[in-house]
């Protein structure tokens, strides 16, 4: 058995990078899923379902996110029994696997509803992992960290998920770049699920390396190990009462603003704002590339001035300056408004023809591109109903647009929008690792901490593209409609946070 | 502070079975709502599964406000031993 000595010769750097890539794998492999969910629904659904393949492949998505906190409960448990090392190895493969075989399912054309459950199923099985990966993590680099240092150390853990959308939008972007937009649609969005296999050994083999946590070995030397950590977490009023506190002051809110910042927004972009695939995605990339810094800068700083204002900032700065953002955001994207600026060209029409289903009426849909002075261009899809019977009086044409970009000055105002998003997030979640590791002892704190954490982002966070898009999509919505779900529940963690979270909390993480 | 604690204590109390009581409210609303078919089986299932994840998240918000009423948060623990 190693010894307490062996682990502090193992050097905090290595602890660091061997679990946060490991920890960005995982994200990477969760969030691939979330960033391809348009391509992913019409592979999965009948071509006819529209709106509702959206919806329902997001909600494949958001099933992900619910069973994280029954990994959480899973894993935990098993990290607070054999050990932080050997429970994050495990979820790693369930991880790669999954995500891997994601990648390998027959489309709805080939199988039929077997497709969606096929992908519900694995989407199941990356939750759980996810919801054991992280409270080991984030648990095994806070137990190296010396005291003082907690925040800044574990704030690296907490720049993998960033890293790890960063990554998946990387990959996606650069395939499809590559292979092209007809090829990936049909294929190539496979290929980002494929690839996290080789992603996923080579971390396998790095953290086969590692030593297990010194506090952790000197539980287990000292036969001090909880023999059933799920009854000392929640049975145990003096933990469960901290369990909720953690949930409902601080992982609660930081998790719509993790999600609202750095998902909603590109789903918005993409989907209400109607931006280009691509340019959704650089923006947030830029956004995130800018804004990635700062989880050390706050995680660093929390350990100077304590880590609930540094939180609560961040989520108070969301709840005032989201409406306006979103709001810009529309008025931005305006494509009435671009049309006011001189129109530079226009594409050869493209004409398609496409019976209805009396065979005898059809519809005809043009589509041009256009080019404006300013540098932006935009799809015009004009959609007309040709009727056989003359007597009827013919439709208006239905015009819509599409795969907008943006001229140069709106465009990087639009990143400067979303860096602050991200910035936000950065505040929320750089310290929370630390804070989390703090409020619980040794024997129950990687079940204790993973269950608030993965509620907290999991489905509080998880179900913000989900539920946000849900209520934009109500009679009598507004576009900004779904920003009240992650306003609604900000607000909340604020007001609980503000009254009942310490700013002092126990730096001795070795009890 | 632990006077305020306590009272919005209560709050959460309430709270808890009130946001219960407005997603039924709204899945009754938006569910009738919907058209007949494939829409109607979704937006079911899409409410249900909402109801199914809040309401044990709502009675973890009233046992939250129970033990702030109780003054369970007067004082938090300074380190695990108080634990």
């Amino acid at each position: 058995m190693r010894t307490l000595n062996d682990n502090a010769t193992q050097s905090i750097t290595k602890v660091i990078a061997a679990s946060s890539l490991g920890t960005l794998i995982e994200w990477y492999d969760f969030y691939i899923f979330g960033s391809l969910a348009v391509i992913i629904g019409h592979q999965l659904f009948p071509s006819d379902a529209g709106a509702s393949a959206l919806i329902n492949t997001l909600a494949i998505f958001a099933a992900g996110f619910i069973v994280r906190p029954f990994g959480a409960l899973v894993f935990g448990r098993l990290g607070d029994l054999i050990g932080r090392k050997y429970t994050f190895l495990l979820t790693l493969v369930l991880m790669g696997g999954s995500t891997f075989l994601i990648g390998l399912i027959p489309s709805y054309s080939s199988i039929g509803y077997a497709a969606p459950i096929l992908v519900l199923i694995l989407r199941l099985v990356q939750g759980l992992a996810l919801g054991g990966e992280y409270g080991g993590a984030a648990t095994y680099v806070a137990e190296h960290a010396p005291p003082g240092k907690r925040g800044f150390f574990t704030s690296w853990i907490q720049t993998t998920a960033t890293l790890g959308l960063f990554l998946s939008l990387g990959v996606i972007v650069g395939t499809k770049n590559i292979l092209g937009a007809e090829v990936f649609a049909d294929w190539g969005w496979r290929i980002p699920f494929l690839l996290s296999i080789l992603l996923v050994g080579v971390s396998i083999y790095i953290r086969m390396k590692m030593h297990e946590s010194p506090v952790f070995t000197k539980l287990k030397a000292d036969g001090k190990i909880s023999s059933n950590p799920l009854k000392e977490s929640f049975q145990k009023k003096a933990n469960f009462k901290m369990v909720l506190l953690a949930l409902f002051g601080a992982t609660m809110g930081q998790g719509v603003i993790w999600y609202t910042g750095q998902f909603y927004a590109q789903s918005f972009l993409e989907n209400t704002c109607k931006l280009d695939f691509n340019e959704s995605r650089y923006i947030l990339l830029w956004a995130i590339l800018f804004a990635t810094p700062f989880f050390v800068i706050f995680g660093s700083w929390s350990d100077k001035v304590g880590r609930k204002w540094i939180m609560l900032s961040g989520m108070l700065l969301g709840i005032i300056f989201y409406r306006p953002i979103y709001q810009y955001f529309i008025d931005a994207t305006n494509v009435g408004e671009f049309q006011k600026t001189e129109l530079l060209s226009t594409s050869a029409p493209v004409v398609t023809r496409e019976f209805l289903e009396t065979k005898a009426d059809s519809l005809i849909t043009t589509t041009v591109v256009k080019t404006l002075k300013d540098g932006s261009t935009f799809k015009e899809v004009k959609v007309e109903t040709i009727h056989t019977d003359q007597s009827l009086a013919p439709e208006e044409p239905k015009i819509s647009f599409a795969d907008v970009t943006l001229p140069s000055g709106t465009y990087w105002i639009i990143i400067g929008l979303v860096f602050f998003q991200v910035l936000l997030v950065t505040m929320v979640y750089g310290p929370i690792a630390a804070f989390l590791v703090e409020l619980f002892p040794t024997q129950i704190r990687y079940t204790s901490m993973s269950l608030p954490y993965h509620i907290g982002n999991g489905v509080f966070g998880g179900l913000v593209p989900f539920i946000a898009t849900l209520v934009a999509s109500f009679q009598g919505s507004t576009p900004l409609s779904g920003l009240w779900y992650p306003i609604g529940i900000a607000s909340l963690s604020f007001i609980i946070g503000a009254v009942y979270i310490n700013n002092k909390g126990d730096r001795d993480v070795t009890d | 502070m632990n006077a305020l604690k306590r009272i919005l204590g209560i709050v959460w109390i309430v709270l808890g079975p009130v946001i219960i009581l407005f997603l039924f409210m709204q899945a009754a609303d938006k569910i009738a709502a919907a058209a007949e078919g494939i829409a109607r089986t979704n937006t079911t299932l899409q409410w249900s599964i909402i109801i199914i994840i809040f309401i044990p998240i709502c009675a973890g918000l009233m046992i939250f406000g129970y033990y702030g009423l109780k003054g369970e948060y007067d004082r938090l623990p300074e380190s695990s031993e108080d634990l």
